[in-house]
């Protein structure tokens, strides 16, 4: 299907398939916002953010979640080649106005299928030393 | 959506956060979404996405592909026209100002391609209570024009309790 070909027997679990750190600022909020729809103003307000008791402003969690699988997405060479892919969020990622988040993404494999042709990447996403995503897995078609 | 949504309220209005009664009900189908070449460019670009099947559309054709590839969570697009009809729905009685996202899942039979139109179905899989809290997991089938079911997207929502 795609032009980059990955043979399926040549990989071992816990492999390092990729890393990958991200600067979000309040221009990526404000590009996702628009792109997805989603116009909640604890993503681009302050002021907001801070009458609903949260400390800031944060990431759409599924902004993290969108540029997580990125990792599995470059190492597999296509983005339709992402059969399943769930996360679970378990910290806000706040966005400072001027400073932004990083957000360092690394990917290994977890589990491969070869009569599937499956491949599970495990992915860790990293805030100020907190993890973000948990069990965030995406499941590869070879 | 997460960490709240569209449907803000103060947060000191308290109530019941949802209705158990709402577990196994359907919303009908969402009106078709045409999914657009340059829409899927803006979206790959707001979750930093270089892969070429995304952006250009020769890439995508050579890959096999019959227009551009979005994104998986791309998805998350359909599914939010599906869960503002719950959003709608007093019967669901969700306070959205109290809503977290927890988790998310995409299952895709195949990928979103531009030129797609979809329409989506959700079902309410489950309501839990978790102490003070509740746990709603929604799962949105979204099918294409030929009614194939292109993904299934699992979404589930924490609704904090009323202090």
């Amino acid at each position: 299907m795609s032009t980059k070909h990955i043979d399926i027997n040549s990989l071992t679990v816990g492999d390092l398939i990729g890393s990958r750190t991200f600067t979000f600022t309040r221009d990526s909020l404000v590009r996702y916002a628009g792109a997805s729809g989603d116009f909640n103003p604890i993503h681009y307000r302050d002021d907001f953010a801070k009458s609903v008791g949260l400390d800031g402003v944060l990431a759409h969690g599924m902004l993290t979640m969108g540029a997580a699988v990125q990792v599995a997405i470059d190492w597999a060479g296509d983005a339709g080649r992402i059969a399943d892919y769930g996360v679970r969020f378990t910290k806000p990622v706040f966005v400072d106005a001027a400073a932004g988040a990083s957000v360092e993404v690394t990917g290994k494999i977890g589990e491969i299928k070869i009569d599937e042709a499956l491949v599970r990447i495990d992915l860790t996403a990293v805030c100020a030393d907190l993890a973000v995503l948990g069990k965030a897995q995406a499941w590869v078609r070879l | 959506m997460c960490w709240g949504s569209a449907n803000f309220k103060p947060i000191w209005q308290t109530r019941a956060v949802v209705n158990i009664n709402v577990q196994g009900k359907k919303y009908p189908a969402t009106d078709p979404y045409l999914v657009g070449r340059e829409k899927i460019r803006e979206f790959a670009s707001a979750v930093f996405s270089t892969s070429a099947t995304s952006h250009d559309v020769d890439a995508a054709i050579a890959a096999g592909y019959a227009d551009l590839v979005a994104p998986p969570t791309f998805a998350v697009v359909i599914q939010e026209r599906s869960l503002h009809t719950v959003l709608a729905d007093p019967e669901a009685d969700i306070d959205f100002s109290r809503v977290v996202h927890g988790d998310q899942r995409f299952v895709h039979k195949r990928p979103i391609l531009a030129g797609d139109e979809l329409t989506s179905v959700l079902e309410v899989a489950s309501v839990k209570s978790l102490g003070a809290h509740s746990m709603i997991t929604f799962n949105t089938e979204i099918f294409d024009s030929a009614n194939e079911l292109v993904c299934t997207a699992i979404s589930t929502l924490v609704v904090r309790g009323g202090e």
